[in-house]
């Protein structure tokens, strides 16, 4: 973040915005190959794209990728403005990939405060081959078939999305229609003089008929029905009607502002109308793609995008005013007050104010998953093509909202488990075939909320885990130490997250190093989550990661041990007592232990670790908190729980380092700071003791 | 407009340049740069003690929502504790992006010392907190010491006792 920070705001921008761009530009191609055409909406949009990281590269003197982009836009151009029939898609799809990679690399080079070095002309020529080798194509077929050619150039007169930016204030939409005087002859080129004179002032024109030059009936036409303009101009009513009035012959014009909606029913009634005149087959199918493009732009959410610094400074901020909010409630100073009615009911009414703003500044925290599962789209697209398996995603519930924090830490981990499953699970089209199963694979990728956790499922219809190979490696590598008999399915599952586990004879480009699974859970504990492994052999595998709702607010248990605050995790608890006297065990060491049913658990005190004087020296006197994780059991000894407590949890100041046993720090109600235990180090440190 | 920016800060610095916050600690009276001092704090508030650190760290504080940690400077340059009373106060300074509060006895004031009156510490190793001293400031017949604070947060005074030894 500070480098971040330190960097040109100009750079910065340009990092920016370009991922942004580059980002939705993969996901336009990777939605669309699978249609295997591209619609004339997601050319504008690759052109626009590929446009502006082209202006923005080569302002910030970035030729590599300026260059690059030019020829994209080129090859788009060409498409845009000519539709040759004969394009492998895939091809292009690849081409623009190829690209994205590029520029994207690139981009992670400046990121990296180096210097964007890469060259880009290998793509550039590669690019000119293509658009060469389309062009004489689509040459050829438009010797053959000249009349297929004119609709194409029909379709260059419409002046709309080339800048489909959304309207801001001063700008209107208007539509005007216009009849010329009768006997004025020549109504189209008439009209088409006025689009011409308006191009000046406005933008986003568009109008029907939309053929006025090429087609002669458009002259009936006007006369009939008029000519109806829609535009955009930031002008006012007057300017627009002094504009048209003094064109010559106009004999009446109507001229009204559009609302948003209407103005796309309006294009697409155009569109409509036209299309119909020309091919009445195709008509409806497109005119409902239309209709599904205008409408998805329209309901576009506005974003701005905040600095995660000030994020926390506001949670921070908002934190504060909960606690000056106890401090103000419980003033010690009204205690002395008798009357104090009207002043509880304005602080309830302040509370629930502040809670409302809490919770707020939380869900600002929330980014759902969507971005991170969409990227995976491209993992498995590059990979089946390179593996030759047939794998579709399936995504469910990518809206699940997560923190900033955790997300980041989840890119990784899901892209692992994916490429496995792929590389691994998914067998090839044939074994599949011969197995009686669908050939396209399936890769489910799915996320939900369950109480405070979220769950992260990725699933496979492959061939599942063999169990007797992962046991036989695990031992060949000396990861497994229990006997065979004592294991259940799930830990011997589980054995493929340690590090250098891989049942993978060859090592792919893919996968099979072995480090995969042990990054996944790594990253996933990191974020204070969990690995599950489920597996049917011949039906697939299961991983199931389990993740918290956000690591900025926990639910914590307050302790004191002598004078001092301690929070403990809830989630760690698992239950607290007051010890029999009878109970407590001593070894020669003078290790203590505490038998609870049966089972004896070693007792760490708090107030010995932390060298708190003022503690209750006997067991039986305070509280004994059993704590576990994954790795064990313990007793903690304190003085005394002092209630729940939901936390926003703070990293200790670096002057401070990382202390044995504590985790983080927060602040309590009455605004005093106080730590928070560390359970998971606390375990470790009892068991080497 | 950077340069606008620039000549900003630079008159920000000139302002706050030969003016040093003093304070006691013990007998002495001891300066530190202006430019470093983000806020004073009077009186002590409750400090959360924190294990495992060095003795004059005393714990950490809650500052309007952000947890800075506190030393002792009396500790600091190991002299003997003293009881904190209404004089007390918390300097907050900020080095590097690093807030860390000193308690010291008391604040005296702002001043202004001239480049010409700061003259090195003598060169001799004599007083065991002469790491920490960056110049001596003369005001008039009296004389201030001056901190240097980036030595004052390093945690390498492990490695500068075995040099002094």
């Amino acid at each position: 973040m500070d480098k971040s920070l330190s960097k040109e705001p100009m750079l910065e921008m340009f990092i920016f915005e370009n991922l942004q761009l580059l980002e939705q530009l993969e996901q336009t191609i990777l939605a669309h190959e699978k249609e295997r055409c591209l619609e004339n909406a997601v050319i504008n949009e690759i052109f626009r794209i590929m446009h502006t990281i082209k202006g923005s590269a080569a302002m910030m003197m970035y030729d590599s990728i300026s260059s690059l982009a030019h020829a994209i836009e080129d090859l788009f151009f060409y498409i845009r403005e000519f539709h040759p029939d004969e394009m492998d898609y895939s091809k292009i799809c690849d081409i623009v990939l190829d690209g994205i990679d590029f520029i994207k690399n690139e981009i992670g080079k400046l990121e990296e405060d180096q210097e964007a070095d890469g060259d880009s002309s290998p793509f550039v020529e590669n690019i000119e081959q293509y658009l060469l080798l389309i062009k004489e194509a689509s040459a050829n077929s438009n010797l053959i078939n000249e009349a297929a050619a004119r609709p194409a150039g029909l379709q260059k007169k419409f002046y709309i999305s080339t800048s489909k930016s959304p309207p801001t204030e001063n700008i209107k939409r208007y539509h005007a229609l216009i009849y010329f005087t009768p006997g004025c002859e020549m109504e189209n080129i008439r009209a088409f003089n006025l689009v011409h004179k308006l191009k000046d002032q406005a933008d986003q024109i568009d109008y029907l008929p939309a053929d006025i030059i090429e087609n002669n009936d458009s002259v009936e036409f006007i006369r009939e029905n008029g000519f109806a303009v829609i535009f955009t101009t930031h002008l006012q009513q007057e300017a627009i009607n002094e504009l048209f009035m003094k064109e010559a012959f106009i004999d009446s014009l109507d001229l009204r502002v559009m609302e948003d909606e209407e103005w796309e029913i309006e294009q697409l009634r155009a569109r409509n109308q036209i299309i119909l005149e020309e091919e009445p087959s195709v008509s409806n199918n497109e005119v409902r793609e239309i209709g599904a493009n205008l409408h998805s732009g329209s309901t576009r959410q506005s974003l701005i995008s905040v600095n995660v610094d000030k994020l926390d400074r506001l949670m921070d901020m908002v934190g504060e005013l909960v606690i000056s909010e106890t401090m103000v409630a419980f003033n010690p100073d009204l205690m002395t007050a008798t009357k104090l009615e009207n002043f509880h009911k304005a602080t309830r009414q302040h509370r629930k104010i502040i809670n409302e703003m809490q919770d707020l500044v939380m869900s600002i925290r929330m980014v759902p998953l969507s971005m991170t599962f969409r990227k995976m789209n491209r993992v498995v697209r590059d990979m089946s093509k390179k593996l030759k398996k047939n794998v579709e995603m399936v995504i469910i519930g990518e809206e699940t909202e997560v923190d900033k924090n955790i997300i980041e830490h989840l890119s990784d981990p899901i892209m692992h488990l994916i490429r496995n499953a792929i590389d691994h699970g998914i067998e090839s089209p044939e074994k599949r075939a011969s197995l009686g199963k669908s050939p396209a694979a399936r890769v489910y990728l799915e996320a939900k909320n369950e109480g405070g956790d979220v769950y992260i499922i990725i699933r496979d219809d492959g061939a599942g885990l063999n169990k007797d190979k992962i046991l036989e490696r695990a031992r060949a590598r000396g990861l497994m130490q229990k006997p065979d008999s004592n294991l259940s399915d799930g830990e011997i599952y589980s054995t493929i997250l340690l590090p250098g586990f891989s049942t993978c004879e060859e090592i792919s480009e893919f996968s099979g190093r072995g480090v995969g699974m042990d990054v996944v859970h790594k990253n996933i504990e990191e974020v204070g989550g969990a690995v599950l492994v489920d597996s049917t052999p011949g039906q697939g595998t299961t991983i199931t990661m389990k993740i918290p709702l956000t690591l900025a607010i926990i639910n914590g248990m307050r302790v004191k041990v002598g004078n001092s605050i301690y929070i403990l995790p809830i989630t760690s608890i698992k239950e607290s007592f007051k010890a029999k006297p009878d109970n407590i065990i001593v070894d020669p060491d003078g290790n203590e232990m505490l038998m609870v049913r049966g089972e004896c658990y070693p007792v760490l005190r708090l107030h010995q670790k932390f060298r708190i004087e003022s503690a209750l020296k006997e067991i039986a006197e305070g509280i004994i908190v059993i704590v576990q994780n994954d790795s064990g059991s313990i007793c903690l000894l304190v003085d005394a729980l002092l209630g729940e407590q939901q936390v926003v949890v703070k990293a200790l100041p670096k002057f401070i380092g990382k202390i044995a046993g504590i985790s983080a720090c927060t602040l309590l109600a009455d605004g005093r700071a106080c730590l928070i235990i560390d359970v998971a180090n606390l375990i470790i440190l009892a068991k080497v003791k | 407009m950077s340069e606008i920016l620039d000549e900003a800060v630079l008159q920000e610095e000139d302002t706050q340049k030969g003016k040093f916050l003093t304070f006691l600690v013990g007998k002495e009276e001891y300066g530190i740069e202006i430019k470093y001092v983000t806020e004073i704090i009077g009186g002590i508030q409750a400090i959360t003690e924190i294990p495992d650190v060095p003795e004059y760290v005393k714990g950490i504080i809650n500052l309007r929502g952000k947890i800075i940690p506190v030393m002792d400077v009396n500790l600091r340059f190991n002299k003997e504790a003293r009881d904190y009373n209404d004089r007390t106060c918390i300097i907050v300074i900020d080095i590097d992006e690093l807030s860390v509060g000193l308690i010291v006895d008391n604040v005296a004031e702002v001043i202004s010392i001239a480049d010409a009156d700061i003259v090195p510490p003598p060169d001799v190793r004599s007083g065991f907190h002469n790491r920490y001293i960056k110049g001596i400031g003369k005001i008039g017949s009296e004389v201030k010491l001056i901190l240097d604070c980036q030595r004052l947060l390093s945690t390498e005074e492990l490695e500068n006792l075995d040099y002094i030894n």
